[in-house]
């Protein structure tokens, strides 16, 4: 269990984290989402004790950080990936850290088992991949077999395989009933992984609530369709119109927003318009999230789409982002 | 801890976290970590050899040249002449190479960031820094020592036979050889302390070399009542006055007595280990 509350941190004048209070439950994968500087990183050292807050607190179990007994069998954490000696050989990294905390040596050989990393335990660490890299600091996380976990962006510079053995792992962790809680700038990579979310933009808490609930509330159903001639196109708009639809075109096809992909296909019928296309269709949750905190990105990309979305009109294909109805 | 055995024994595959034993984190623990960190990079125990080999060797050159030229020398080089002290020529080497080891201790757990790791695992950073003194003063100490007397025999016996030799038993002898070992160890500490303070390893080994060699050229250039009022407080002076035998013929300004001098020492590195734990406690990491 992890309690923030009020959790604020200033570097010179740019405020990171701002008044930040979220819950992490052990048994379910919690993500925390946010973009690039919206200021993770620096709430996961806060949590680990390494940057002090300039106010509000941090608890793991009930206590702070640095009043832990046993640290590493408390919390386990993958801050950055190759935080390492590049002379050192990953069992003699983990042999260290487990030095600390009373660990015997049979538990290293294990974690180094666990990632895949036993056939170059002596070798040195400077040679390691970045996905090495990334897999020796969760053996890290997982040496004092913590009922905490904590993963900076743990799938950076994985191969697809070692993605799907990250999720994996973080899934089976929280269902032995620990408190899993991995930070990710990707809503799609979340998706997947995570019960429940915690979103950040700017240093501010946006949402926390589960992934159904997030995916329920932010993403948007509509269904494609596509006619053999425009005038018929035109026709079904009129009548999809009358019906109540809401109706935006799509290069040539039109997106309907309101009635399901059975009541078009019976009313094309009706109005005796012949079917192309007939999809439903669902704004990817990268879209839902990049929504929510398009407010809070730290640096935009200037381009027109991106700062003016759902503006396009007249010949334009209008981007499937521009179908929030709140935006029509 | 038998939980966490059991684990392994599974093969490694976790069924829930392990039950905590009693207790909490230990000292002796801190040192067993820093011990390992220190033994397990190649790096450090090549420049410790490459430190002792070419520590020895200049003390072997500067004998083995003092040795052929005593024929020809004058009265005064032979009243000043001091085998102690001229054996012990390879240890400005050999400050060096400590110092910059002393710095690495601590700076290089910043560059690779390990540092994190390393207080994650023990959030009493003063702690961490305790251990990194003492598995530091340790190795120093032992590798002092054995280069100060190697240094000493070796070089004594280059010189027999054509230069006055010294012997442990006359009056002064045994505390200059000793004082290289100690000399080196607290030097090392203030290195310690200065890459605590300075957390990168170029800028504080920059730092140190500015403070041994540089500021001594300095002060050798100010005029002679500033040089004489500031020389004795110099680490390098330290040095010269805690390894000779003959105090007023090694070093051109007025200098403390060997103890004293050595105190002085400590209490540079003192304040530099000082400084760099309260900073260490306070800073973010």
């Amino acid at each position: 269990m992890i309690e923030a509350r009020g959790l604020t941190k200033h570097y010179g004048d740019t405020t990171a984290v701002r008044d930040l209070s979220f819950d992490v439950r052990p048994g379910q994968v919690t993500g925390f989402l946010g973009p690039n500087g919206s200021g993770k990183s620096t709430t996961m050292r806060m949590i680990m004790g390494l940057d002090r807050p300039d106010a509000g607190r941090v608890t793991v179990n009930g206590h702070v950080y640095r009043d832990l007994h046993w640290p590493l069998r408390e919390v386990g954490a993958l801050l950055e990936a190759k935080a390492i000696h590049p002379g050192r050989s990953a069992f003699d990294h983990l042999w260290a850290l487990a030095q600390t905390n009373g660990i015997p040596r049979s538990r290293v050989t294990a974690v180094l088992d666990e990632v895949g990393l036993e056939s170059v335990a002596r070798k040195r660490a400077g040679k390691f991949s970045l996905g090495m890299g990334q897999r020796l600091g969760i053996a890290a996380a997982l040496l004092g077999d913590p009922g905490v976990l904590l993963f900076d962006e743990p799938v950076n510079g994985l191969d697809p395989e070692g993605i799907r053995w990250v999720r994996h792992l973080l899934r089976g962790l929280a269902a032995e009933g620990r408190t899993v809680f991995v930070s990710s700038h990707l809503m799609s990579e979340m998706a997947l992984t995570a019960d429940q979310l915690v979103v950040i933009g700017r240093g501010r808490l946006i949402a926390e609530m589960p992934v159904a609930e997030f995916i329920a509330c932010n993403s948007r159903q509509f269904v494609r369709v596509r006619t053999s001639t425009v005038t018929e196109l035109t026709e079904l708009t009129d009548a999809l119109a009358r019906a109540g639809a809401q109706v935006v075109d799509d290069d040539g096809a039109i997106c309907v927003t309101g009635p399901c992909a059975a009541e078009i296909g019976d009313l094309a019928a009706s109005t005796g318009v012949t079917l192309h296309e007939l999809s439903p269709q669902m704004a990817s949750l990268e879209d839902a999230f990049m929504e929510l905190t398009r407010d809070s990105v730290e640096f935009h990309v200037h381009d027109d789409d991106a700062d003016h979305p759902g503006a396009a009109g007249g010949d334009r294909p209008v981007p499937v982002s521009g179908l929030a109805p709140g935006e029509r | 801890m038998s939980a966490v055995t059991a684990a392994a024994v599974d093969g490694g595959v976790t069924t829930g976290p392990a039950p905590m034993p009693p207790g909490r984190y230990t000292f002796a623990g801190a040192l067993r970590s820093e011990w390992t960190k220190l033994c397990s990079v190649r790096s450090t125990t090549w420049s410790l050899v490459a430190t002792a080999v070419l520590t020895v060797a200049i003390g072997i050159l500067a004998t083995g040249s003092e040795a052929s030229r005593w024929a020809h020398s004058d009265l005064g080089d032979r009243l000043a002449f001091d085998p102690t002290s001229l054996s012990l020529a390879g240890f400005l080497f050999g400050q060096l190479a400590i110092g910059v080891l002393g710095v690495l201790m601590v700076s290089a757990e910043y560059g690779t960031g390990t540092i994190r790791a390393t207080f994650g695992a023990i959030p009493h950073r003063t702690l961490v820094l305790a251990a990194k003194v003492a598995v530091f003063s340790g190795v120093a100490f032992v590798l002092g020592e054995i280069l100060a007397f190697a240094s000493f025999f070796i070089g004594q016996a280059i010189l027999s036979g054509s230069t006055p030799t010294a012997a442990l038993s006359q009056p002064g002898v045994l505390r200059a050889v000793v004082g290289g070992g100690l000399f080196l160890t607290v030097l090392g500490l203030f290195a310690l302390g200065l890459g605590t303070i300075i957390r990168h390893s170029a800028g504080a080994i920059t730092a140190f070399v500015g403070i041994f060699f540089v500021i001594p050229l300095i002060v050798e250039a100010l005029p002679s009542s500033i040089k004489d009022a500031v020389g004795k407080y110099l680490p390098d002076n330290i040095g010269a006055t805690m390894t000779t035998v003959k105090p007023g013929f090694r070093t051109d300004v007025p200098t403390f007595s060997p103890w004293i001098s050595f105190g002085l020492l400590c209490a540079y590195a003192a304040v530099a280990l000082i400084v760099g734990g309260v900073l260490l406690a306070r800073r973010d990491a």
